[in-house]
């Protein structure tokens, strides 16, 4: 097969100028949102004046991250049809978050899911809960994201590890510090476009050598590597281990902080809806994009080829683009990787800055009563907290193997902030005591079951056996966190928060008028 | 039409399609996990039966999304703009 000829790890002088010409439209656009961000709401929310199809391009921009780009082209490179089980997984969640969740959201809150969840249930306690689950996700979310950022810019671009968090976490700073939600919203879209853009121009480009027939692609693959490449490999080995995943999977992005933020930038519930049309048609356009990436670099750049520059596979699509266009669409593609996880950390932050100064500062500490200038202060020194906590979390996590913890913080958002958010959305019966209870259990039974799972266990602590046989603890903690919300919430009935449930639902149906 | 009659009738679409997107998607999971032979099984030049049904499950989201969103679009929509209309509640 055509032997790789970069060194990963060289500087390429197209991968820098792509990724430099990025950064400066982006600065670009951060500088003209500057202007545009002098109140809480624009700084959270883009003053609420995003259309639906632009929101669908930024949850598209939020949610594929480089892990979904790089890692998926990858397993599906090296192991095939295997692949397509994960793709799978990670578009069902989109039509859960449009049923129950995007409409009563953007209706019920202003910047958090923590407005939904506290909704005629006492403010402090459901509010301090609902933000440490917020909290929680976002951190987790952010190691995986800045160390996959560290390692892959080391490889890309020849930076070292630190200086490329560093970097990161300077340039995602400047878009949320100055620019708030409507630079991250327009970062995203920008993102989004190149990297839907990148992947369809691959595709083409693959698919051209195939009489742009898929399967005439799968046969080749078949060919050179045997039907087995179209059939289950080792991703799923017990039911029990699959259906645990599949449930973070489908009901984690429905409890995802940074995604559910991104609805309170739109207008209304209507153009709620139209965003995750919008955003389920452009994700799971792309993951069937990445399934033929995946092969793509099966075929034309060679199995060996791939493992023996990452062992993981993630470097299948730069490489797929080297073999079709040279230097200039590998360090293009190199580009678009790079601002697909500043896209994605800027997006956390500011969900992770909203549950600090929404939630704790001004609903927690000043009782809802904190002045606008102080609000818009706190949420600023809050982004820039977090800024911190990201690179100081990339640094401390250097060299550890993070790829799980993308699926703990679904298996997390599964557990600790989607039971309690569907219950107070849909439950008269739900009282403050159920919504703290759910959460917190829901929270601390994943955190608990992954350290004793076979992940930490055995494949970082090296001990023979695991006290919990599953890899994602979803299947135990989701419906344990539903089971004490409605125990709790039964046992002691609370009469304020059912005398508010009609209030509720009227506002959740028509909205504020 | 009453403001909890809308509510209800949401909540039976919501959670209809809900439960249509869980038995699709599990479903693919567990044959995966159990009959792995017969995913593998290869049913055209190039195409496996997994490789298709994964592909269809990636529409279904799409085909659900579009029925939800063409229902809210008409019929929600106006329900919602009807009630607005009468005012407050009583």
């Amino acid at each position: 097969m055509n032997g790789a000829a970069i060194l990963p790890g060289t500087p390429n002088a197209t991968a820098i100028a792509f990724f430099l010409a990025f950064v400066s439209l982006t600065l670009a656009i951060t500088w003209w949102a500057a202007r545009r961000t002098r109140t809480t709401e624009e700084f959270f929310a883009a003053g609420r004046r995003i259309t639906g199809r632009q929101n669908g391009f930024a949850l598209a921009g939020d949610y594929m991250s480089a892990a979904s780009f790089l890692g998926i082209a990858g397993l599906v490179a090296t192991s095939g049809f295997d692949g397509l089980i994960y793709s799978t997984g990670w578009l069902v969640g989109w039509p859960v978050v449009l049923f129950l969740i995007a409409e009563p959201l953007r209706n019920l809150g202003r910047y958090t899911f923590a407005d939904v969840v506290s909704f005629r249930l006492r403010q402090r306690p459901v509010r301090i809960a609902a933000a440490l689950g917020a909290l929680a996700v976002v951190a987790l979310y952010l190691i995986a994201q800045m160390v996959g950022a560290g390692n892959l810019i080391k490889l890309m671009f020849g930076l070292s590890y630190q200086t490329a968090i560093v970097i990161v976490g300077a340039v995602m700073l400047a878009y949320v510090l100055f620019g708030g939600m409507i630079a991250t919203t327009w970062v995203q879209i920008v993102k989004a476009a190149l990297l839907l853009g990148g992947a369809a121009l691959l595709a083409l480009l693959v698919l051209a050598r195939f009489g742009f027939n898929p399967l005439r692609l799968f046969a080749a693959a078949a060919d050179q590597y045997g039907a087995a490449v179209l059939a289950p490999g080792k991703l799923i080995s017990s039911p029990w281990e699959a259906v645990s995943l599949g449930l973070a999977l489908m009901f984690g992005t429905a409890g995802l902080p940074h995604i559910l933020m991104r609805f309170y930038t739109v207008p209304d519930a209507p153009s709620a809806r139209q965003s995750v049309f919008w955003a389920t048609g452009l994700i799971g356009s792309f993951y069937l994009l990445t399934f033929v990436l995946g092969f793509g670099a099966m075929v034309l750049v060679g199995h060996d080829a791939i493992v023996a520059v990452d062992k993981g596979g993630n470097m299948a699509a730069p490489l797929l683009a080297e073999a079709l266009g040279g230097t200039p669409l590998l360090g293009f593609i190199a580009a678009v990787a790079f601002a697909t996880i500043l896209a994605v950390v800027a997006g956390l932050t500011l969900s992770g800055a909203a549950a600090l100064s929404h939630d704790l500062w001004v609903n927690v500490v000043r009782n809802g009563n904190a002045p606008h200038a102080e609000q818009l202060r706190v949420a600023r020194i809050a982004s820039v907290m977090l800024g911190i906590l990201a690179v100081a979390l990339g640094l401390s996590f250097k060299g550890q193997n993070v790829a799980f913890m993308v699926g703990l913080a679904f298996a997390l958002a599964a557990s600790g902030n989607f039971p309690a958010l569907v219950l107070s959305i849909y439950w008269r019966g739900y009282t403050t005591a159920g919504a703290v209870a759910s959460i917190v259990t829901g929270t601390l039974a994943a955190a608990t079951l992954i350290v004793l799972s076979p992940t930490v266990q055995v494949d970082i602590l090296h001990h023979a056996h695991a006290w919990f046989p599953l890899r994602n603890p979803a299947l135990v903690s989701m419906p344990l966190a539903f089971l004490v919300g409605v125990a709790i919430s039964l046992a002691a009935p609370e009469a304020a928060a059912s005398d508010g449930y009609a209030a509720k639902e009227r506002r959740m149906i028509l909205g504020e008028r | 039409m009453t403001l909890g009659l809308l509510s209800r009738q949401r909540w039976r679409i919501a959670t209809t399609l809900s439960a249509v997107m869980v038995v699709a998607y599990f479903g693919f999971v567990l044959l995966v996990a159990f009959d792995k032979p017969l995913v593998g099984t290869i049913i055209g030049p190039g195409l496996s039966l997994g490789v298709l049904l994964g592909a269809l499950l990636i529409v279904a989201a799409w085909i659900v999304t579009w029925i939800y969103v063409r229902w809210a679009n008409t019929h929600l929509d106006r329900r919602v703009s009807e009630l607005r209309a009468q005012g407050p509640a009583p």
